[in-house]
C-alpha cells in the first residue's frame, strides 16, 4: 500500500518560492490501478517523482508498505526503486543498445549475471509480444514497440509498483489502447499497484480503478472512477468530464418539456437502446438534450439529460421505468442543471 | 616565390628528399599524434565525465569550489597558445622524458595543450544525453557511477567518436609547430627545408601530406562515427 500524507513540494525559481503540490493525502490500495489526472502544470509529474523519491518532497511522507521513504539513505532508495519502477512519455529506452539489453539493463544494475538476465529479459520481451525484437535497436521500432520494450524493462525486478508518467500520451488511440490492455494484464496477473499519471481522460475511464483530479497542486475530487465521473463536484472536474463546457449553457428545451438527468453509474446498459424502449413500452417521447456517457468494461458511465413531453404524470413514469435498471440514477432537474 | 617551383632539378632534389626523409617523417607525425590523442583522452575523458557530472544538478555533485578550479585550470590551458606553451613546459618536459627537445619530448606539451580541449569536447558529448534518459536510469536505481559507465558514456559513443576525430585532427596541427622545438614530423621537414631554406617544393609536398593525414582522420572518424551510432540503424 502506498500513502502518501500531507505531501508539500515547493520549488525555488528564480521568480521566488512556487508550491507545484499543496498538502496532498492520498491512499493507494495494493493490486489498484489508480489514475491521477490534471491539466498539464498540475503538479501529476512531480507527484509521480515524489512517490520514488526522485524528487524530495518538502514536507510530508511517502509510505511504501509502512516504510517511509523519507527516512531511507541514497543506497537503500536505490534499492527501493527496483521495486517501483516507471515507464515515461518518451520511453526513455538506451538507444545504443538492443532491446534485450535496454530490458537486462534494470537486472545489470542488480548485478545480476550476464545470462540470467539475458534469460529473464527474453521471458519479459515474450510477454510484452516483442521476442522477435529482441536483437533490434530501439530507433528500429515504432513508438507502440518501444513503449512495450520499456514496459518489460520495467517489469525486470519484479516490481511491485509500476508509476506510468504519461505513457501513452505520445502514441495514437489504438496503440494507447493496446498499451492500457498490456498494463491492465500485468496488474491483474503479476498483481503489480500501478499509478497512471495522466491528462487524458479516455485512459482514466479505460483501465483506471480510482482516480485523483490534481489542480493546481491540490487533489481537488478522488474515488472511484465511475462515482467520481457521473457526479463531478470540483470545477477541474467537469471541465474534464464535459471538455465542451457546462452543459447548461448549451442545453436546449422545447416548452413543455421537463428536464431529468440520468445518471450512468456503471449500469449493465451498454447496448441496451433505453430511450427508444422508453418511447416503444411506455409511449414517452424523451429529447436527448445532452449526453456524455462512456463504456467501461462493458458498464456505462456517464450522464444524459433528457427532455420529457406529456406532463407530471409521463414524467414520473419515466423515471420509474429508467430507475428499474440497476446503477442508474435519475433526478428532475430544475433550474440548475448538475 | 613560386616561380621556380618545377625546374627539373628542383623536382629531382626534391624527390630525393621525399624518398629519404618522408616515410620517416610521416610515421613520426602519425605516432605522435595517436599517441598524443590517447593520453589526452585518458587524461581529458575522466575531466570531461567531471565537468558534467559534478555540476549542482548532476549525477554526482562536487563542492562548488572544486568545480570552479576545475573550469578555471581547463580554461587556463586552453587560452595559452601552444607555441608559448611549448616553450612553458620545457621543464615538466624534462622531468618527464629526461630532455626537452625530441620527438617524444613533443608528446608532452601537445598532451597539456590538448587534454582540456579533450575534456571540453567529452563534456559537450556528454551533455547531449537527455536527461529524460538520466531520470529513467535513477529511477531504476542506478548509482552515479553506473549512470556513468552504463548510459552516460555508451549513449554517447558516437558523438564521442566524432570529437576524438576534432581532437586527432587538431592535434595532428600542433605536431607541425613542434617542429620549431626539435620535434620531428612533417611539420619539422616544412619548416626546416621550406622556411630555412627556401626548398618550397618540399614544405608543399610536406603539406599535402599532412592535408592528406588529416583527411584520411577525418574519413575513418565520421565512418567509425555513423558506423556506431544505432540510432541509424535502418526499419
Amino acid at each position: 500500500m502506498i500513502e502518501i500524507k500531507n505531501l508539500t513540494k515547493e520549488f525555488q525559481t528564480l521568480d521566488g518560492k512556487v508550491t507545484a503540490l499543496k498538502d496532498i493525502s492520498l491512499t493507494v490500495p495494493d493490486g489498484d490501478i489508480y489514475g491521477i489526472i490534471g491539466m498539464s502544470g498540475a503538479g501529476k509529474s512531480t507527484l509521480v517523482r515524489c512517490i520514488n523519491m526522485l524528487e524530495k518532497p518538502t514536507q510530508g511522507t511517502v509510505e511504501i508498505d509502512g516504510v517511509d521513504l523519507g527516512t531511507l539513505s541514497e543506497k537503500e532508495l536505490r534499492e527501493v526503486r527496483h521495486n517501483i519502477t516507471m515507464i515515461f512519455q518518451s520511453f526513455n529506452l538506451l538507444m545504443q543498445r538492443t532491446c534485450i539489453r535496454n530490458v537486462t539493463f534494470p537486472l545489470e544494475l542488480e548485478g545480476m549475471k550476464r545470462a540470467d538476465a539475458m534469460k529473464r529479459a527474453m521471458e519479459l520481451l515474450e510477454i510484452v509480444g516483442l521476442q522477435d525484437k529482441a536483437n533490434s535497436y530501439p530507433a528500429q521500432l515504432s513508438g507502440g514497440q518501444q513503449q512495450r520494450v520499456a514496459i518489460a524493462r520495467a517489469l525486470a525486478t519484479n516490481p511491485k509498483v509500476l508509476l506510468c508518467d504519461e505513457a501513452t500520451s505520445a502514441l495514437d488511440p489504438n496503440t494507447t489502447n493496446s498499451i492500457l490492455d498490456l498494463i491492465r494484464d500485468i496488474n491483474e496477473k503479476m498483481g503489480i499497484t500501478v499509478i497512471i499519471i495522466t491528462h487524458q481522460m479516455n485512459v482514466v475511464e479505460n483501465i483506471c480503478k480510482h482516480v485523483a483530479i490534481i489542480e493546481k497542486g491540490e487533489i481537488v475530487e478522488r474515488g472511484e472512477v465511475g462515482a467520481v465521473f457521473s457526479h463531478p463536484k470540483s470545477t477541474a472536474a467537469k471541465h474534464l468530464v464535459f471538455p465542451e463546457g457546462d452543459p447548461g449553457a448549451v442545453i436546449v428545451t422545447e416548452p413543455g418539456e421537463t428536464l431529468i438527468r440520468v445518471v450512468y453509474n456503471g449500469a449493465m446498459a451498454a447496448g441496451q437502446p433505453m430511450v427508444s424502449r422508453l418511447a416503444m413500452e411506455k409511449g414517452i417521447e424523451a429529447n436527448i438534450a445532452y449526453a456524455s456517457l462512456r463504456e467501461l468494461d462493458g458498464r456505462a458511465y456517464g450522464s444524459m439529460l433528457l427532455g420529457i413531453r406529456g406532463g407530471k404524470e409521463k414524467l414520473e413514469e419515466a423515471i420509474e421505468f429508467l430507475t428499474r435498471t440497476e446503477d442508474i440514477i435519475v433526478e428532475e432537474v430544475n433550474q440548475n442543471v448538475q | 616565390m613560386f616561380s621556380n617551383l618545377f625546374t627539373p632539378e628542383v623536382v629531382a632534389e626534391a624527390w630525393e628528399i621525399v624518398k629519404t626523409q618522408f616515410p620517416l617523417a610521416f610515421w613520426e607525425t602519425f605516432y605522435v599524434t595517436v599517441v598524443a590523442t590517447g593520453i589526452s583522452i585518458i587524461i581529458g575523458l575522466p575531466l570531461g565525465v567531471l565537468l558534467v557530472a559534478g555540476e549542482k544538478n548532476g549525477v554526482f555533485p562536487l563542492p562548488k569550489a572544486f568545480m570552479a578550479v576545475l573550469n578555471v585550470v581547463i580554461n587556463l590551458l586552453r587560452s595559452v597558445p601552444f607555441l608559448i606553451l611549448m616553450i612553458m613546459v620545457f621543464p615538466l618536459t624534462r622531468v618527464i622524458v629526461g630532455t626537452s627537445v625530441g620527438t617524444v619530448a613533443s608528446i608532452v606539451p601537445l598532451v597539456i595543450a590538448a587534454f582540456p580541449f579533450v575534456a571540453r569536447l567529452v563534456e559537450s558529448s556528454l551533455r547531449e544525453v537527455s536527461p529524460n534518459i538520466i531520470e529513467m536510469a535513477q529511477s531504476s536505481g542506478a548509482s552515479p557511477f553506473q549512470i556513468i559507465s552504463k548510459v552516460m558514456i555508451p549513449e554517447s559513443v558516437p558523438s564521442l567518436i566524432s570529437n576524438f576525430t576534432i581532437a586527432i585532427t587538431t592535434i595532428l596541427g600542433y605536431t607541425a609547430m613542434s617542429g620549431i622545438i626539435g620535434g620531428g614530423g612533417l611539420g619539422k621537414i616544412a619548416i626546416n627545408y621550406g622556411y630555412y631554406r627556401y626548398k618550397y617544393l618540399v614544405m608543399l609536398l610536406a603539406v599535402i601530406l599532412l592535408i592528406a593525414m588529416v583527411q584520411g582522420f577525418q574519413s575513418f572518424g565520421t565512418y567509425l562515427a555513423i558506423k556506431m551510432d544505432k540510432r541509424l540503424k535502418n526499419k
